[in-house]
């Protein structure tokens, strides 16, 4: 007997083609706005033109006298059913609607649910609400001064705009390298905010019924349980009444993770009509109030030794985080893991402060494929690293490759206290090296630069932590950050595998499969996967950072064992031998001394309902709740080269390399796609994406017309290549991938800019590198900030 | 709308347009009756990628919506014998990008067809409509008026033309009548040979100009005898730049008088300072575009002088 | 069909202007009695319940609406459905054939040139288009007639990718492997 290919059979390794595509590409992808319930009503939202303003008086009697008018909700009404406030997933608390005061542009301030949503619309706009406009504050500067308006004026005990402190590291020992280095490179950044747009928008249709006092809730989420049980808080209805379904997504990057006044307020609408109520987000509501990503400003600095060796780091962060803290993240770390910059590099000793305020803003901050801000950290660091060796005068090549940590130093305890277990670095970065010709390139750009061009190439090294996270560390509301899998066997060898993951383009219901096939040698084809229903998934922390390979795919291995384990024992009676006596290969057990005999795992599944072994439970399923022991920790090198026009700012990319290691590789071909996405955005954040505000606090970027997202024709290619190192505790040896070019991608695309404005004196200008800024910057020789407000003469 | 061309959300935007009134007519003069009916409560509807964006937004709440779409005969672009190029209401942008007679005839306006919006609005939107629409970031308008057009205005009362630079009376506003339907733009016939480009900054496709130069010349041997250069986005409308235009008339092509040409064009900008650009970063691209524009124009023979 | 039962709202509105639209869509032809302001997304999505067409933005920019109108790749969200009166309309839901998928849906899904299918239908109609005015575009044209089209997940490589190996299909010269094989590796 041959043993099965585990290639053919669609197992790991394979790029097989996606289960999901056959809907999509018919157009019968079932997502939020594709669903209509029987009776169903629309909602609208009226949002607040103002940024920072008292409501006087809202006065919404002409809305309600408008044929196909429901409902009409306000603050008010909500506040009378204690509902005008939410808890966040960061322990704050939110408006719904709003009640005393709006405290940033776009604000929902009053619901109208009618028949179709063009009345809906045409109410809104006959809803009158007199604002008393207050000092606006736009930035996080305005927000620590003294005088400034205190926003959340709302909580108790809250004398002033700052929501944490926090600190990690050695503060002594890191300043006592800093008094003993020889050189101290000191770098000022703002990471602007950015909005994951996803092209759908967010929305929710909520139905109560009455009957069997049931609330089921379509909702565009990434993370269906951790919004049950949010609802359930809230809305104090019985967990086990709350039905959560999360469809077809199109498109999360994080901006489909918290929780959204509308969601609370289509369901309260529900409630209160019976009836199902949809809202549709417009994409100026999801660009002004949606989960926007970034805004932390750095002061960083190195303390370096002549020979190029980083001694320590200090690192001092501002976020601003908007209106509310609102976040989805570890709840221990209340800057995300913006302290696991630097774990490639060697660094004896480092020191992080970390403060986070409110500003007349939307809340938010982490979203947009950042890791719980480790988009932040790679962007600081790599940024830093550039800055470090310019400043030595060294290659940046060499810089890093003296500060890297060895293949062989592994597991590494980092300064700020990560564990990393695996990593080649150096090897990465000479893959990137070779592939882009990195000295023929330098060459180049010094002939060049004879004849007044200016080119530049950009190196970015990183390694980022995927897949939180253990339970000892990690948190969200408390609930731990477990993942699940579920898996039946039916009769045939067919299978159901559900998980508590949720995708959004990933491609779970086709690797999830490669898994199982991998594991217990059925087809691919032959496993079904769902995700997304509350009522029938195992619980799940849901899909965004990058952890649903480390976690949930973990999971789903580890319920492939059980499952074969069972197997095993029905194999054995089957064979009629002992259990020691069995061996397995892909797809079969057989008989060690005889392998010629073997029964295959599809006839072990019929024998589960047909043919028990005595005293044994029938069937053949399992759930398998994966609790990982550390982080995975994927590395990479991205290498961006470019043409500075300098007559006009315009910078045009040549080539971008990109070096991926994501451990082993399920899907090549989703891996691959999930890199060249990653590096869209970076090629995006580095080149036009921009959310910024000026003094009056109205938003620049609330719609596409302002918020410049690349089409094909200005996004580079990507030439892609790989490293794999397998993770050494994930029982597969996957890594996390989803984020990586995302996270490392930018700095390599700044960093060539800024390599091509070599010894003009320049050191930073902050993204988007926009034309206007790289030519300020050439006349002025100075750096060029980005931090709103933007000043518009008149 | 503001005059930058952008949304601003204080206007509560919206995907859902105002209730509204809609006529077909099947012909001009059922059109033009049903302007001067409506008292000018009733708008063109054309190409409708700048009108229905409008209406969605709300920032536009017309009464009643003509929709000039079945008219027959108006989708032309063609070539007069004397040279004149007449550009018909309903001619969409993508049969202008598409088209071997401006190739040949009318370099200006074949540098600027692609560059409007983006592929799929251009299979919608019309050259005319545009010129109506009176977008300060406009790219038709700069090259129309570097190229010294007009507009043919159509009502119950009979025709007339309106000279390019007559058509605008503010952002966003035309001097058209209320009962007047625009149906035609006409470009002059060149006074040689007729060169010409446009360049414009767009940050992605799509993106409305962070500035744009439209620059025509006409040679007759090595002279040129007519200039003229046309600025997007850097003024509260489209801004002739005559005297950078007049400096380039009355012989070759220099490089000392494309300097000079460019450094009159930055001065005739009227920018202002946004996210897309500081005031003077938008005068430098009129600056550099003006002369990368000329430069390339310039033969070989004027190169060698 | 018209349905056996309409329900009247107790609070007659007041006169609301409606006009009586034929369309073909998809090869069907279909009436509507609308109000003018409709978008011709919405009749397409709420009216005929085809759903493959979406929303993505509200300023005419992400293309995820786009459908043919006689032909051309239009913005579905940026035109009424008034419009409509009299012309032929194709959505996403008529690529296919009676029974087989139109060579660029097979190439989407054998090129991996989508992840959460949201701009997808948009992209293809766009790409149908192209191929049958230029049926062997370099990438550079592809990416140029893509450019109203907008992607989040991909990148656009292999949307790029897509349309050549369509392209390929439909040029008879071989394109790639059969696309429902699964077991294809890159």
């Amino acid at each position: 007997m041959t043993a099965l290919d585990e290639v053919k059979i669609g197992g790991m390794g394979a790029s097989r083609r996606r289960v999901e595509d056959n809907r999509f590409i018919r157009g019968k992808g079932n997502y939020l706005d594709d669903i209509t319930l029987p009776g169903m009503l629309h909602m609208e939202i009226l949002r607040s033109p103002v940024a920072h303003a008292r409501i006087n008086s809202i006065d919404t009697s002409k809305a309600w006298a408008m044929p196909g008018v429901r409902l009409v909700l306000t603050g008010e009404m909500m506040a009378s059913r204690n509902l005008a406030w939410m808890p966040t997933l960061s322990y704050d608390t939110q408006a719904v609607l709003a009640t005393d005061k709006v405290r940033f542009q776009g604000q929902e301030v009053a619901c109208v649910i009618a028949d179709d949503p063009y009345i809906a619309k045409d109410a809104c706009q006959a809803i009158v609400v007199d604002y008393e406009p207050l000092p606006v504050i736009v930035n996080p500067q305005q927000s620590m001064a003294e005088s400034a308006p205190v926003i959340r004026d709302d909580k108790v005990n809250q004398p002033d705009n700052v929501i944490y402190d926090w600190e990690v590291g050695d503060k002594e020992s890191t300043d006592r390298a800093f008094a003993e280095a020889d050189v101290v490179s000191k770098l000022e950044l703002h990471y602007p905010r950015s909005h994951p747009s996803p092209i759908e928008c967010c929305a929710s249709i909520a139905d109560f019924d009455r009957a069997t006092s049931k609330l089921t809730v379509y909702l565009t989420t990434q993370a269906p349980h951790i919004i049950r049980a949010a609802v359930a808080l809230v809305a104090e209805l019985p967990e086990h009444m709350i039905r959560v379904i999360s469809p077809d997504i199109g498109g999360g990057f994080g901006n489909k993770v918290p929780v959204y006044p509308g969601y609370v307020a289509s369901i309260l609408a529900s409630i209160l009509l019976e009836r199902p109520v949809k809202w549709i987000e417009d994409r100026t509501g999801n660009l002004i109030s949606t989960g926007f990503a970034r805004d932390v400003y750095l002061q960083g600095e190195l303390a370096l030794r002549r020979d190029g060796k980083i001694l320590g780091v200090r690192m001092n962060t501002l976020a601003d985080h908007g209106a509310f803290f609102s976040d989805a993240q570890p709840s221990k770390f209340k800057i995300g893991l913006i302290h696991s910059a630097f774990a490639c590099y060697d660094i004896p000793t480092a020191h992080l402060q970390a403060r986070g305020v409110y500003t007349n803003k939307a809340p938010g901050g982490v979203a947009y494929r950042c890791s719980f801000r480790v988009t932040e950290a790679m962007f600081f660091q790599e940024r830093m690293v550039q800055a470090a060796a310019d400043d030595l005068g060294m290659d940046q090549a060499e810089f890093r490759r003296v500060n890297f940590v060895r293949d062989d130093d592994f597991p590494h305890r980092t300064p700020f206290g990560f564990l990393t277990d695996s990593g080649q670095y150096a090897k990465c970065l000479d893959v990137g090296l070779e592939a882009i010709g990195y000295q023929d390139f330098l060459k180049e750009k010094e002939e060049a630069a004879k004849r007044g061009r200016l080119l530049g190439i950009g190196i970015s090294t990183m390694t980022e932590p995927l897949g939180a996270g253990n339970s000892r560390e990690y948190d969200i509301l408390g609930i731990k950050m477990f993942d699940s899998a579920e898996l039946r066997i039916h009769m045939t060898g067919k299978a159901l595998l559900r998980t508590g993951a949720k995708s959004q383009g990933q491609g779970h219901e086709t690797t999830w499969a490669q898994i199982v096939a991998h594991e217990l040698g059925i087809p691919a084809q032959d496993v079904v996967v769902e995700e997304g229903d509350t009522d029938t998934a195992p619980f799940g922390m849901g899909t965004y950072a990058s952890r649903s390979t480390p976690v949930a795919g973990a999971a789903v291995a580890m319920v492939s064992r059980k499952i074969r384990a069972k197997a095993r024992k029905i194999a054995a009676h089957l064979l009629e031998i002992s259990e020691e006596d069995v061996e397995w290969e892909l797809g079969r057990f057989y008989v060690r001394s005889n392998p010629e005999r073997g029964v295959t795992i599809q006839e072990c599944a019929a024998a589960a309902y047909s043919n028990m072994p005595d005293g044994m439970e029938p069937g053949l399923e399992n759930v398998a709740y994966y609790d990982p022991p550390n982080l995975t920790w994927p590395f990479a090198c991205y290498i961006a080269t470019v043409e500075v026009d300098p007559e006009t700012g315009v910078w045009d990319v040549l080539r971008v390399v990109a070096v991926d290691d994501c451990g082993v590789r399920i899907n090549p071909m989703i891996v691959e796609g999930q890199i060249m996405g990653g590096l869209t955005e970076a090629y995006a954040m580095a080149n036009m994406q921009f959310i910024t505000f000026d003094e009056e606090g109205n938003c620049i970027g609330a719609n596409f017309t302002d918020y410049l997202l690349p089409t094909a024709w200005e996004t580079p290619g990507f030439e892609l290549h790989e490293v794999v190192t397998p993770c050494p505790h994930h029982p597969i040896g996957a890594k996390g991938i989803g984020e990586c070019a995302a996270v490392g991608g930018p700095a390599a695309f700044v960093n060539a800019v800024m390599n091509a404005l070599q010894g003009t004196g320049v050191r930073n200008i902050d993204m988007p590198v926009f034309p206007d800024r790289v030519f300020r910057a050439l006349q002025t020789r100075e750096d060029i900030g980005g931090a709103p407000p933007v000043r518009a003469e008149v | 709308m503001s005059p930058a061309g952008c949304p601003r959300p204080e206007e509560e935007p919206a995907i859902y347009p105002s209730r509204l009134k809609y006529e077909a007519p099947r012909s001009l003069e059922e059109a033009a009756a049903l302007l001067a009916d409506g008292g000018g409560d009733a708008k063109i509807l054309a190409g409708g990628q700048s009108l229905v964006p409008m209406l969605k937004l709300r920032f536009a709440s017309p009464e009643m919506l003509v929709d000039i779409n079945e008219l027959p005969g108006l989708g032309y672009h063609q070539r007069d014998p004397d040279g004149t190029i007449r550009i018909g209401a309903l001619c969409r942008h993508a049969s202008l990008e598409a088209s071997p007679l401006l190739a040949q005839h009318q370099p200006t306006m074949m540098a600027a067809a692609p560059l409007v919006a983006d592929p799929i609005v251009r299979n919608r939107g019309t050259l005319v409509g545009s010129l109506c629409h009176a977008d300060p970031q406009g790219d038709w308008a700069s090259v129309m008026t570097a190229l010294d057009a007009s507009v043919v205005a159509h009502s119950g009362r009979g025709r007339r033309t309106i000279a390019i630079r007559d058509l605008v009376s503010g952002p966003f506003q035309n001097t058209l009548a209320i009962d007047e339907i625009a149906v035609e733009a006409v470009v002059p016939p060149p006074q040689g040979v007729a060169a010409g480009g446009y360049l414009k900054l767009e940050r992605r496709v799509g993106d409305f100009a962070t500035a744009g130069v439209a620059v025509a010349i006409d040679r007759v041997g090595n002279d040129v005898v007519r200039a003229g250069i046309g600025l997007t986005g850097v003024g509260g409308s489209t801004i002739s730049a005559d005297e950078a235009a007049g400096i380039l008339v009355g012989g070759p092509l220099s490089a000392e008088a494309i300097g000079e040409a460019a450094e009159l064009a930055a001065r005739a900008a009227q920018p202002h300072s946004d996210h897309r650009g500081s005031a003077d970063y938008k005068r430098q691209l009129v600056r550099v575009f003006t002369r990368r524009l000329l430069s390339g124009l310039m033969t070989s023979s004027e190169e060698a002088a | 069909m018209t349905s056996l039962f309409e329900e009247i709202s107790p609070t007659p509105a007041d006169e609301v202007p409606v006009r009586q639209i034929t369309l073909t869509v998809n090869g069907q032809r279909r009436s509507a009695v609308v109000e003018p302001r409709l978008l011709l997304v919405h009749l397409l999505r709420q009216g005929f319940r085809l759903t493959g067409t979406h929303i993505g933005c509200d300023t005419t920019n992400c293309g995820a609406c786009t459908v043919l109108f006689d032909g051309t790749p239009i913005k579905s969200c940026t035109m009424l459905a008034v419009q409509t009166d009299g012309h032929e309309v194709m959505t996403v839901e008529g690529l296919a054939g009676p029974s087989e998928l139109h060579a660029i849906q097979e190439g989407f899904k054998e090129e991996h040139g989508l992840q959460c299918g949201f701009c997808t239908p948009g992209m293809m109609m766009t790409s149908k288009a192209l191929l049958e005015e230029n049926p062997n575009p370099t990438e550079d044209e592809i990416r140029w007639a893509l450019g109203g089209n907008l992607c989040r997940c991909t990148g656009y490589q292999n949307i790029v990718k897509a349309v050549m190996w369509a392209a390929g299909k439909l040029d008879g010269a071989g394109g790639g492997e059969n696309a429902e094989t699964e077991e294809v590796t890159s």
